[in-house]
């Protein structure tokens, strides 16, 4: 394991972050922040603090590393398999009703939730009618996300996902394999458009029928969540769905009471009229 | 042996023959128990596994959500696949990054972040297991001034992460399970106010 960061460095590492290049951890969920930064420092080799703030203080390069490698990342095609059969079964067939239907998948990673979505709709005929707006704040994970590649050893967990979620299609005619990698098929993602957007500074954007956030929660502690369900309750239309991680609550948010469950274990909530 | 009053955190971690220790602690548990509990136990990855159903024979236990504050009293099941972590608010944060040691849950993580925000106010035991996790983080508990405490290896029925633990740093104590019980009864009679 790596070496601790004590309080005070830990402060000024989120204080140089903030005041140098405008991004705000203040109210990351400190235990697992704290972590990532041991890790990057690790990473990096820098066997001090000092060394590290003076790098991130001077070398825009570094921070941009940094930033890459302290979000949490992890991901995966069809993740919570129940979650994908609920939206399938009883989201996707309310949304078919609006002429044109607008989503949002905030805090997408490098995108494997995104092309989840996009075969659900596609396999429900509503694809063409969507425009889904992907965003998060690491922006080589948007690169990933865009280019459509998935390694082709993921690509067999992916299929058994897909067929738990209720899907009854060839998985592999929605992806191209070349070497070791998937290509998930350009048509797919004709109606995404991925950019760059931080829960914690950036403003309401467009209305939506539909957001998805899932797994970013956990690293935010409840200020932020709260601040964010805010964002999300004014880029909803009226009715218009939530959907968080399954380990995530809106239980300890104020702004619980605006929304109400469609689906409490699959965290599917509903923003009330 | 004297008990400090002013324990605020019990995090138990376990792997490979754990589960009938952690069986026999939760029958003889003292309620009420007036700290809360967290337990750390390696399941494999993507199986359903019995153990909170099969625990809870005996006691309450849930699998917390994130930012669940930890209440005295309760024992949380760190949910399968996710890291669990302990804030200084006294909040859990489940984290789902890589796999640390090839775990999720991490052993280590959970006590160390458990030392981070608690500090001497900790007791940390670590039972059976055939891998090394919990070691470096039951050494920070201990580091931290808090209370470690490791299953007595010769009762282990796998004595890796025990042993690990016990060659990694000083000022561990090593257990029976018995001496746990009653250890653990002292600590609850210690805490009531
Ligand atoms: C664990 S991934 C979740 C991916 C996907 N939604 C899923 O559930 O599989 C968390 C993502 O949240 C992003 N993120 C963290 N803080 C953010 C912020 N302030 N604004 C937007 N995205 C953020 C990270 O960059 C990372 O890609």
């Amino acid at each position: 394991m790596v070496e601790e960061i004590s309080n005070a460095d830990f402060t000024d590492l989120v204080k140089i972050i903030q005041q140098r290049y405008g991004y705000d951890f203040t109210d990351y969920a400190s235990a697992s922040l704290k972590r990532r930064f041991s890790r990057f420092t690790g990473y990096t080799g820098i066997d001090n603090i000092f060394d590290l703030k003076h790098r991130l203080l001077n070398e825009t390069d570094f921070f941009r590393e940094m930033i890459r490698y302290i979000t949490v990342n992890v991901t995966e095609m069809f993740r919570d398999p129940s979650f994908y059969k609920v939206l399938r079964e009883q989201v996707i067939p309310r949304l078919a009703s609006y002429p044109s239907i607008k989503i949002w998948h905030a805090g997408c990673a490098t995108g494997e939730e995104v092309y989840s979505m996009a075969i659900l709709l596609q396999e429900a005929g509503l694809l063409d009618r969507c425009r889904i707006y992907a965003t998060d704040l690491n922006e080589a994970n948007l690169e990933k996300a865009e280019s459509g590649i998935i390694a082709l050893k993921d690509m067999k967990d992916y299929t058994q996902n897909y067929m738990q979620s209720g899907g009854i299609h060839d998985f592999s005619n929605y992806y191209t394999a070349r070497y070791d990698n998937a290509i998930i098929h350009p048509s797919l993602l004709r109606n995404v458009i991925f950019f760059q957007h931080n829960l914690v500074t950036d403003q309401v954007f467009n209305e939506f029928q539909l957001i998805c956030c899932r797994n970013v929660f956990i690293y935010f502690n409840r200020t932020l969540q709260e601040r964010v369900v805010k964002l999300f309750y004014e880029s909803l239309t009226s009715l218009g769905y939530l959907a968080l991680g399954i380990k995530e609550s809106l239980l300890y948010n104020e702004e619980r009471i605006k929304f109400e469950p469609v689906n409490l274990a699959n965290k599917i909530f509903r923003r009330k009229v | 042996m004297t008990v400090p009053h002013s324990y605020r955190i019990l995090v138990i971690g376990g792997s490979a023959g754990s589960m009938p220790v952690l069986s026999a602690l939760m029958e003889a548990w003292p309620v009420p128990f007036h700290i809360p509990v967290v337990l750390v136990i390696h399941r494999l990855k993507n199986v359903k596994s019995e153990l909170g159903v099969l625990l809870s024979d005996h006691i309450q236990i849930t699998e917390p959500e994130d930012k669940e504050q930890l209440l005295p009293g309760h024992i949380y099941l760190a949910p399968q696949n996710y890291h669990l972590l302990i804030e200084a608010d006294g909040t859990i944060s489940l984290d789902y990054s890589e796999l640390i040691n090839f775990s999720r849950p991490s052993i280590d993580l959970s006590f160390e972040s458990a030392a981070t925000a608690f500090g001497s106010a900790v007791i940390g035991i670590l039972l059976s297991g055939a891998n090394k996790d919990g070691a470096e983080g039951l050494c920070r508990i201990a580091a931290a001034g808090g209370t470690a405490i490791v299953q007595d290896p010769a009762t282990a029925a796998f004595n890796t992460m025990p042993q690990a633990a016990l060659d990694q740093c000083a000022d561990i104590q090593s257990m029976t399970p018995d001496q746990m019980i009653r250890y653990l009864r002292n600590i609850s009679t210690a805490n009531k106010r």
